[in-house]
This record gives C-alpha cells, sequence and structure tokens, in this order.
C-alpha cells in the first residue's frame, strides 16, 4: 500500500512500507493528515528519501500497491531540481500538465505564486539553483498531484539562496490545499514550514504528531539535545521606532523581537530554542535581556549526565529550556513552581 | 537497378551507399532498444549480451563472413528460410548484403547510444515518470531529445563503417556489378586488373567522404556541448 488517499480526503493518508536492503531496513506504517504539510524528520541516513521513494513507486517495497509510478498522482520535488534540459521554463513546467487528467491548477496563478514570469522563456542550465527548484516546485504543482513530496529542496543551496526560497515555500504552505510531506534534518525549515512531524531513525518511526506537541515532548531523544525548542505562534502588537523592535503578543504574555513586523499580518510564527532560555525563582531586575516571562514549570527531565530538559507552561504554550542537572538541582526547580524565565533569543520563522 | 549505373564509375558509390542508408537506418531501430536495454537492465547476462554486441569489433571481417555465409547460405538457417520466402538466395545478393552490414556495424549502432543512455541522470528520467509519464512516453520526450549526440555518433558511425567494410561483402556478397559491387570491392578489383587511375579516383572521393563525415560530427558535437 503507498500514500492512498483513503475515501474521506479530511482524514488521513496511510503510509505503509517496508523494504529491506543490505545493510538497511525500512519497516514504516503511519498516518499523516491529509492536509498541510507534514514534517519528515531524521539524521542523514535514517530512511527519509528512501521512503519518500517508496511513496513514489521509485523503489521496489513490499506495497501491495502495484500502480505504475507515472498513475500514482504524486509529485515528487528532488533535492537537485531535476529539470529537462531540452525545454525551456514553459514547457518544464507544462511538461506534467499536458499528462494530467485532471487540472485543478490555475496555471498563471502558479507562475505568479513562485515569481517565475520573467524566466518562462529560459533553458534551465541558465537558471540558479533556487530559479531551479521554483521551477521544479511549479512544475510539480501544475500535475495536480494528490501528495507532493518535497525531498530537502533546499538542502542543495547555499544560504543566500534558501532564504530567497523560503518566502515561496512559506506561499505553499499557506496557499496550497494539497497535503505535502516535507523531508529535512534541519529543525529550523521544519519548524517554520510543518503542521505536523514524523521522526525517523534507522528506517523506523519513532514519534508522530502535531507539531507543536510534538517539539514539547521531552521523551523523544531525537528532539532533546541541540534540536530542542518550542515553536508558539504569536500576533505583531506594536513597533517601537527608537529601539526598532516589534512586541509579539501571545498566550502567556509578550515578546519583543527586533525589526519591524507588519501589525496587519494574522499571527507569526517563533522559534525558541531551548538553548536560549534560561530560568531564575526570583524576577530578574537588572538583566540585558529583555523578554522575561513568567511561567509554571510543567515537567523536568534529564537528558544526559549532565544537562536537563525543562517544560514550563506559559498561558497556553509552552517554552522549553536546557539547563545543566546541576543548576535543577541547585535551585531546586521541581513539577509545579512558579519560576521566570530569560528568553534571550526569538527566531521568526514566519 | 542493374545497367542503371552499370559501367558507371558512381555504381559502386552509389551501391555503397544506398547499403550504408539502408544499414544505418535498420541499425537505429533494432539498436536503440538494444542499447537502452543494456543501459538499463540489472541481468547478470549484460556481459554476455554486452560482449555478443562488441564482437564484430575484434573479430576478422573473414570470419564473420564465413558464419554469415553458412546461415545466410540456401542451406543456413536464416539463408533457407528466405529462399522458401522469396525464392532467391540471400547469399550474393543486396538483401544478403544488408544483413550481414548490420551484423558488421551492429556495435558502432549500439555503444554511441548506450552511452548516451547510461550518462543519462536517472533522478531526471525518474522525475518525467512522476510528472505523469508512462516509460514509452518518457523514452520518446525525454531520453531521445537528451541523447541526440548518442544518435548522431550512432549514425555517423554506423554509415561511415558500413561503408568501409570490405570482408565480410566479399565474402557474403561477391562482386556482382549493380548488386553487390559496392565501392571497397569495385577498388580491390580496380587494383587487381592495374586501373591504378579509377582505383585512385574511387579512393579519393572515399577518402574525402570518410573526412567529411567525421568532422561534421565532431563539429555537431561541440556545437551540442556547448549549447
Amino acid at each position: 500500500m503507498t500514500a492512498q488517499v483513503h475515501g474521506d480526503p479530511d482524514t488521513a493518508i496511510s503510509l505503509k512500507h517496508a523494504l529491506r536492503r543490505d545493510t538497511f531496513e525500512l519497516d514504516v506504517d503511519v498516518r499523516i493528515p491529509a492536509r498541510g504539510v507534514t514534517g519528515l524528520f531524521g539524521e542523514s541516513g535514517s530512511g527519509k528519501t528512501t521512503l519518500l521513494r517508496c511513496i513514489a513507486g521509485l523503489e521496489t517495497d513490499n506495497s501491495r500497491d502495484i500502480r505504475p509510478i507515472h498513475q500514482r498522482g504524486i509529485g515528487y520535488v528532488f533535492q537537485k531540481p531535476q529539470l529537462f534540459p531540452h525545454l525551456d521554463v514553459r514547457r518544464n513546467i507544462e511538461f506534467g500538465l499536458r499528462r494530467s487528467h485532471s487540472s485543478r491548477v490555475d496555471k498563471a496563478q502558479v507562475v505568479e505564486m513562485l515569481g517565475l514570469e520573467t524566466l518562462l522563456e529560459r533553458k534551465p542550465d541558465s537558471l540558479s539553483g533556487g530559479e531551479a527548484q521554483r521551477v521544479a516546485i511549479a512544475a510539480v504543482l501544475l500535475r495536480s498531484p494528490q501528495l507532493i513530496l518535497m525531498d530537502e529542496p533546499l538542502a542543495s543551496l547555499d544560504q543566500r539562496r534558501k532564504d530567497e526560497l523560503l518566502p515561496y515555500l512559506d506561499r505553499l504552505h499557506d496557499e496550497l490545499s494539497v497535503p505535502m510531506i516535507y523531508v529535512s534534518h534541519s529543525i529550523d525549515e521544519v519548524s517554520r514550514l510543518c503542521d505536523y512531524l514524523v521522526l525517523i531513525d534507522n528506517g523506523k518511526i519513532v514519534g508522530n504528531g502535531e507539531l507543536h506537541e510534538m517539539l514539547c515532548r521531552l521523551d523523544v531523544p531525537m528532539l532533546s539535545g541541540p534540536n530542542a525548542g518550542s515553536v508558539i505562534e504569536a500576533k505583531p502588537e506594536h513597533y517601537d521606532s527608537d529601539y526598532d523592535l516589534t512586541r509579539l503578543g501571545f498566550s502567556g504574555g509578550t515578546l519583543s523581537v527586533p525589526g519591524r513586523y507588519d501589525l496587519e499580518s494574522s499571527n507569526v510564527r517563533l522559534r525558541i530554542a531551548a538553548n536560549d532560555v534560561s530560568i531564575c525563582l526570583t524576577q530578574p531586575e537588572d538583566s540585558t535581556i529583555l523578554n522575561v516571562l513568567g511561567a509554571r514549570v510543567d515537567e523536568v527531565q534529564v537528558v544526559d549526565t549532565a544537562a536537563a530538559l525543562v517544560r514550563l507552561e506559559i498561558g497556553t504554550d509552552y517554552l522549553l529550556a536546557l539547563v545543566t542537572r546541576r543548576s535543577v538541582v541547585r535551585l531546586g526547580i521541581k513539577n509545579g513552581d512558579r519560576v521566570f524565565v530569560q528568553v534571550k533569543s526569538v527566531t521568526v520563522k514566519r | 537497378m542493374d545497367g542503371l549505373f552499370g559501367t558507371s564509375v558512381f555504381s559502386p558509390m552509389f551501391l555503397s551507399a544506398q547499403l550504408a542508408l539502408v544499414t544505418t537506418v535498420l541499425l537505429i531501430l533494432i539498436g536503440t532498444p538494444l542499447a537502452w536495454w543494456l543501459a538499463q537492465t540489472p541481468s547478470r547476462y549484460k556481459p554476455v549480451a554486452q560482449a555478443v554486441v562488441a564482437m564484430p569489433i575484434v573479430l576478422p571481417p573473414t570470419v564473420l563472413g564465413f558464419y554469415l555465409l553458412i546461415l545466410l547460405g540456401p542451406n543456413g538457417a536464416i539463408g533457407a528460410w528466405w529462399v522458401e520466402l522469396t525464392g532467391d538466395t540471400l547469399t550474393f545478393s543486396f538483401a544478403g548484403l544488408v544483413i550481414a552490414s548490420c551484423v558488421y556495424s551492429l556495435p558502432f549502432a549500439v555503444q554511441p547510444m548506450q552511452n548516451a543512455f547510461e550518462a543519462l541522470p536517472r533522478q531526471t528520467l525518474e522525475f518525467a515518470r512522476t510528472q505523469g509519464a508512462s516509460k514509452l512516453d518518457m523514452f520518446f520526450a525525454v531520453v531521445v531529445p537528451m541523447s541526440v549526440r548518442g544518435f548522431v555518433g550512432a549514425a555517423v558511425l554506423s554509415f561511415a563503417h558500413t561503408l568501409g567494410e570490405f570482408g565480410v561483402v566479399l565474402m557474403v556478397g561477391g562482386n556482382i556489378p549493380g548488386e553487390t559491387r559496392v565501392v571497397s570491392i569495385a577498388i580491390f578489383d580496380h587494383v587487381e586488373t592495374l586501373n591504378y587511375a579509377a582505383a585512385h579516383q574511387m579512393s579519393l572521393l572515399l577518402l574525402g567522404f570518410a573526412f567529411l563525415v567525421l568532422f561534421g560530427m565532431f563539429v555537431f558535437n561541440r556545437r551540442w556541448s556547448i549549447r
């Protein structure tokens, strides 16, 4: 069985794949939401790409789905954009469109959404990596797939190109109704783009759930080290032009971030790494750190011999703090305590 | 055709060109699926197939010609069937020459195409499939246009190589004017009869032609790769 979109497209997509290679075994049976972006997160070599290839039919696994690749209705965005060198951009993006039986996508809209208006007559070899990836994404969208697979579409780009492409991916997330699986080994990308998270390790699914909930779990080793951190939604409320700071409101108070954000915009997504959060028992009066919030200790989890991860409840949101085990003992931090948290840095994801 | 250019110096030329053209067309038709299979197959018999295809490169033309003569002769497997079908013998006929040339020039058609197919990025072909192209559709819409150099190379080499064959033609076709007397045989014949003027004429034409064809191919390859 593959990405079979079950009767009601609002429910779930079932992914069931198993395959054995010399040194590697993939065994996956998981259901993901049939809408929004699902992040498939794992180290390199964990089987992320192999799973995507199984879903697309590019890999022969033990699935009962014998439909040929071109009839599966699955769009695949490769890590390196795979455009047809003999066709210009226009004919590249029309390749799948002409082979799709029921096109529900408006070409002009896709071209606009990915900013391809000026590239249509160009040949692929004259495009930058980021441009080529945008063309590949447009080509996949125009095919009107039932599921889009993205295999680390930013990984082959340098930071500048990444920053250039990310806003387009944000737009896809906001405007697209097609479900998407986004493979990445970067927790930052996943935090920014995804709604649901599937963790894969050594060919097995080790956890899956809503992004916010998954990021707050303390029992998932993959998310308790340097990757630990939470995501909260906040609304820009006030811009202080004297200091170039924007105040963002969320369920537990306000956070100030450098720069100017559109006050008319709806929620922005903030990522706060556990490394950037520290805990005080009393309200610090003389700290350089701007963002100090009252919080309740929800749970303390020892990570290893030296480190501990503390989950803090603030309003209806959660923050994680990665602290030393010694500090936990010295301050006597335990569940239910009222504490103050200092947030050293906040990244606005979108 | 007999008598059309009967005694002219151009008769063998024309015959050679005709033979090379027919052979090239047939070899592209036969060689393409064979080259694709060789480029794609994970089969453990692939080296066997590759060796068989490449054999005409190393075998002396007389050996190849000898076996073909037996095979195509009126008592041979193919020859007998042909006689039954058409009433004519395959040996010492134009049709027999075409079959012999196809065998003789097969590696020169298959190898450039196989190399071109093997050089195609696998993921680009996979992208075509996920974009809704069936295998056949992918082949004509993506593989063929991306392998133009391979096809041109195969066509030019098959044509030129067929034009230059001698031993196999002599064994299978003999020396019948207008039927099997191709240019290389004619030159040999002229030299045998000490008609050096005619031999010169034909040799020079062939020399110039071979150069032009190969030169043209390399220019094409250069242009194509610069694009």
